[in-house]
């Protein structure tokens, strides 16, 4: 007996000492990165390769849409093929890929890489100053004066509305003041069948549209920049004060649905499109989706209304344009010029963010059909500005509270809906604290 | 054992290198020992491989990721020491989702429960009861991401628990997964629902290795069903019935799938995993991450090593 343990210890140990050795081995992967920028081929003709590209839009890929979109690119291109890899989870897989070489060619950045980290992984498309005069939200991917990624497109924020609904309550103007919303919503609770606010907790991100409304309340493009540093940020007046306030008062005044726990994002775009779902916070390019449900259902597209958060700024709304997923060229693709023809092509020319219903990313492009309402209404776009989204992102994580992630406002539902005892004070004071404890360290 | 195995071998060469025979070339005595001794290794070659390079590997990376404040995507990570361990003994909310575990350990008791029960109703003849087996195992089956989506259905505002009650007048108005306790009572519901399976066919494996002799006499000697589970079965699976309640505890601190799917650790239903996994994947703090995965695979080690001190493991002597 005394001989097997020490048998087996030394197996153990052998063991330990395999895997010690695989795991130095496996730290370094990630070959060295040259810092060459991405430039498009002057002449098409002499982009050449197979590239691939990463996407979040499974749907497009499945329905064939994007191969569509490549087929077009071929006239233009003909020597590079495209080929698409469309992830259901996106973040998760792609981030976890990051630790190799291997993550396509195009691909869209995650939100989980760090900002200065951008050099590391992708290629530079060019300098700012080159790229800033022709594409909005440039500026979200800049570090050290070059640019890494370029937005599909960008989103005003904003309320999706069914407007019979709204009308049947006899509302027909725009709320001006989060009081009114509110008075609003209820009026809809009285006078309809309509659920007044549909929350989608359950799935969770739809929350995260809330925190997109930073700036409208100021009607400041640069509000998202003064997240960062202890400037607790849900102090009385503030925009997430005010923003956070909206949801919780909303939920509190049971003006939304019974059990969010259960809620369906794929059902309520149904719902909204025949009218049992009143509104919902969400980003512009959630209209053509909730239209196309109308169509399925066999209700009325333009019943789909978009309406801008209920602040106004002497006399006018703001609405803050974001940027969504940023494409960038793989810094280890071996064709990158092919890759970068595929991302000007793709943002300019494919037509694809106005199919979308977004804000185009290129400046000279025209405000969409979808966005008629705000245009018409003198809503005034800002374009958050992208400067400092570096720090307060760090800031963020290391919180632990998550602008963009769903956790901190189910906990705000919860609390209005009585699940979880404490007041809207408290927790607003507890965010601060922590804000700003991380801010000191995080800074640092 | 091992002994025998390996020192009977090693005397074959020297008798045949005893005085009298021919002594074999040098060369290849010792390439013929030296293959006799790589043999096993060969064989074991390929499953070693695999469990080094799945189960060692990713433990070793997990342990040194716990000593750095690696975000998960950056090729730079810094080594922090045990600031990681620090933090996750310094801050007791990273602690507090622990609660949620006794809704779980609790089910378990219940879950242990039912099993031995079915398992010994259906260890004696009965009719159907192969079907009965079936039904009862068929839940652990079902993959776990299924399990959450219908059982989402199951709870929802006027889902199937829903309108089942309403077929017997007690129609509720119960958001279930509405409040933290309902939430993870129902939740602590599903994965009764799912494991029991398990336990029954482990508890039934366990009674019918029993020899029937047994009951035969205990019958002769008038014993009741109940005197004969008291006295037969009982001690009879108690090895089986202990390893259940360790994998009960130990699965109880470590609940994630269930809650995650069902709920996403909303309403006070986080557990430590999911937790975890938020560290890790949402917040990017992997270091942070590994050290509290860590922390957990080193309580449930304690709490094993405690279980088994407290009822040790005796061996069963029936007849």
């Amino acid at each position: 007996m005394g001989k097997n343990t020490t048998f087996t210890g030394r197996r153990w140990r052998g063991g330990l000492l395999a895997a010690a050795v695989l795991t130095v081995a496996g730290c370094s992967g990630g070959g060295t990165v040259s810092g060459e920028t991405a430039k498009a081929p002057a002449d098409p003709a002499d982009a050449s390769g197979t590239i691939k590209v990463l996407t979040h839009r499974t749907d497009l890929v499945q329905n064939g849409t994007m191969a569509r979109y490549a087929e077009e690119f071929n006239k233009v291109y003909p020597e590079v093929k495209v080929k698409f890899e469309a992830l259901t989870d996106y973040e998760g897989e792609v981030k976890i890929r990051m630790n190799t070489d291997d993550y396509g060619d195009v691909l869209m950045i995650p939100a989980a890489v760090a900002k200065n980290d951008y050099p590391k992984f992708f290629a530079p498309l060019g300098t700012a100053a080159e790229l800033g005069g022709t594409y909005r939200f440039s500026d979200k991917t800049e570090v050290g004066g070059k640019v890494y990624g370029i937005a599909q497109f960008g989103t005003a924020n904003g309320f999706v509305y069914n407007k019979a609904v709204w009308k049947k309550a006899g509302v027909t103007a725009w709320p001006t003041t989060p009081r009114e919303f509110l008075a609003d919503l209820k009026v809809v609770k009285a006078k309809t069948d309509a659920l007044p606010y549909y929350t989608n907790f359950k799935d969770g991100w739809p929350l995260t549209a809330w925190s997109n409304s930073i700036g409208s309340v100021t009607c400041d493009a640069k509000a998202n920049d003064k997240l960062a540093g202890a400037v607790s940020p849900w102090r009385e007046g503030s925009e997430l004060n005010v923003i956070d306030s909206l949801l919780y008062d909303v939920v509190k005044g049971g003006l939304s649905e019974k059990d969010p726990n259960t809620t369906n994002w794929e059902a309520s775009k149904g719902m909204i499109a025949q009218g049992k779902v009143a509104t919902m916070q969400l980003g512009s390019w959630a209209i053509t989706q909730m239209r196309d449900a109308a169509e399925k259902a066999g209700a009325d597209p333009d019943d789909i209304g978009f309406m801008p958060f209920p602040v106004q700024k002497d006399g006018k709304y703001c609405a803050v344009l974001a940027s969504d997923y940023q494409q960038a060229v793989n810094a280890h693709s071996s064709h990158k010029a092919a890759a970068r023809a595929w991302i000007d092509w793709f943002t300019q020319k494919s037509g694809y963010s106005a199919k979308e219903g977004a804000v185009p990313a290129l400046k000279s492009a025209p405000m969409p059909g979808t966005l008629k309402d705000f245009v018409d209404n003198d809503v005034s776009f800002q374009e958050r500005s992208e400067v400092k989204t570096g720090e307060v992102n760090a800031i963020d994580n290391a919180a632990e509270i998550g602008l963009n992630k769903p956790d901190y406002r189910q906990k705000l539902i919860d609390l209005a809906r009585g699940a979880q005892h404490g007041s809207l004070d408290d927790f607003f004071a507890d965010l601060d604290k922590r804000w700003n404890e991380a801010a000191r360290t995080a800074g640092s | 054992m091992t002994e025998t195995t390996h020192t009977a071998p090693a005397k074959v060469p020297r008798a045949a290198a005893s005085p009298g025979t021919a002594p074999a070339p040098d060369g290849s005595r010792r390439g013929g020992r030296v293959l006799r001794r790589l043999t096993p290794w060969l064989f074991l070659a390929v499953p070693l491989a695999l469990l080094v390079t799945f189960t060692y590997v990713p433990v070793g990376n997990m342990i040194y990721y716990s000593f750095t404040d690696w975000d998960g995507v950056s090729p730079d990570r810094h080594f922090t020491g045990v600031d990681n361990y620090e933090q996750i003994f310094t801050r007791p909310e990273l602690f507090r989702v622990f609660f949620v575990s006794f809704y779980y350990l609790a089910a378990s008791a219940v879950q242990i429960v039912i099993a031995l029960y079915f398992a010994t109703v259906l260890s004696f003849d009965l009719r159907f009861r192969n079907l009965f087996k079936g039904i009862l195992f068929f839940p652990y089956l079902i993959n776990g991401v299924a399990i959450g989506f219908v059982f989402l259905y199951f709870f929802q505002d006027g889902g199937t628990l829903d309108s089942v009650l309403s077929w017997f007048g007690a129609g509720s108005d119960h958001a279930w997964l509405g409040d933290p306790e309902s939430a993870n009572t129902s939740l602590a519901g599903v994965s009764v629902w799912r494991f029991t399976g398990l336990n029954f066919v482990l508890f039934l494996g366990a009674i019918q290795s029993i020899p029937a002799e047994l009951y035969e006499a205990a019958q002769l000697d008038g014993a009741s069903r109940w005197q004969q589970f008291r006295h037969i079965i009982a001690p009879s699976i108690r090895p089986v019935l202990s390893l259940s309640v360790i994998l009960a505890v130990s699965g109880s601190l470590s609940v994630f799938e269930i809650p995650y799917i069902m709920t996403g650790g909303a309403t006070g239903t986080t557990t430590f995993v999911i937790q975890t996994v938020k560290l890790a994947f949402q917040f990017n703090k992997t270091g942070l991450a590994s050290a509290a995965a860590v922390v957990l695979l080193l309580i449930i080690l304690l709490i094993t090593w405690i279980q088994r001190r407290l009822v040790p493991d005796e061996k069963v002597d029936l007849v």
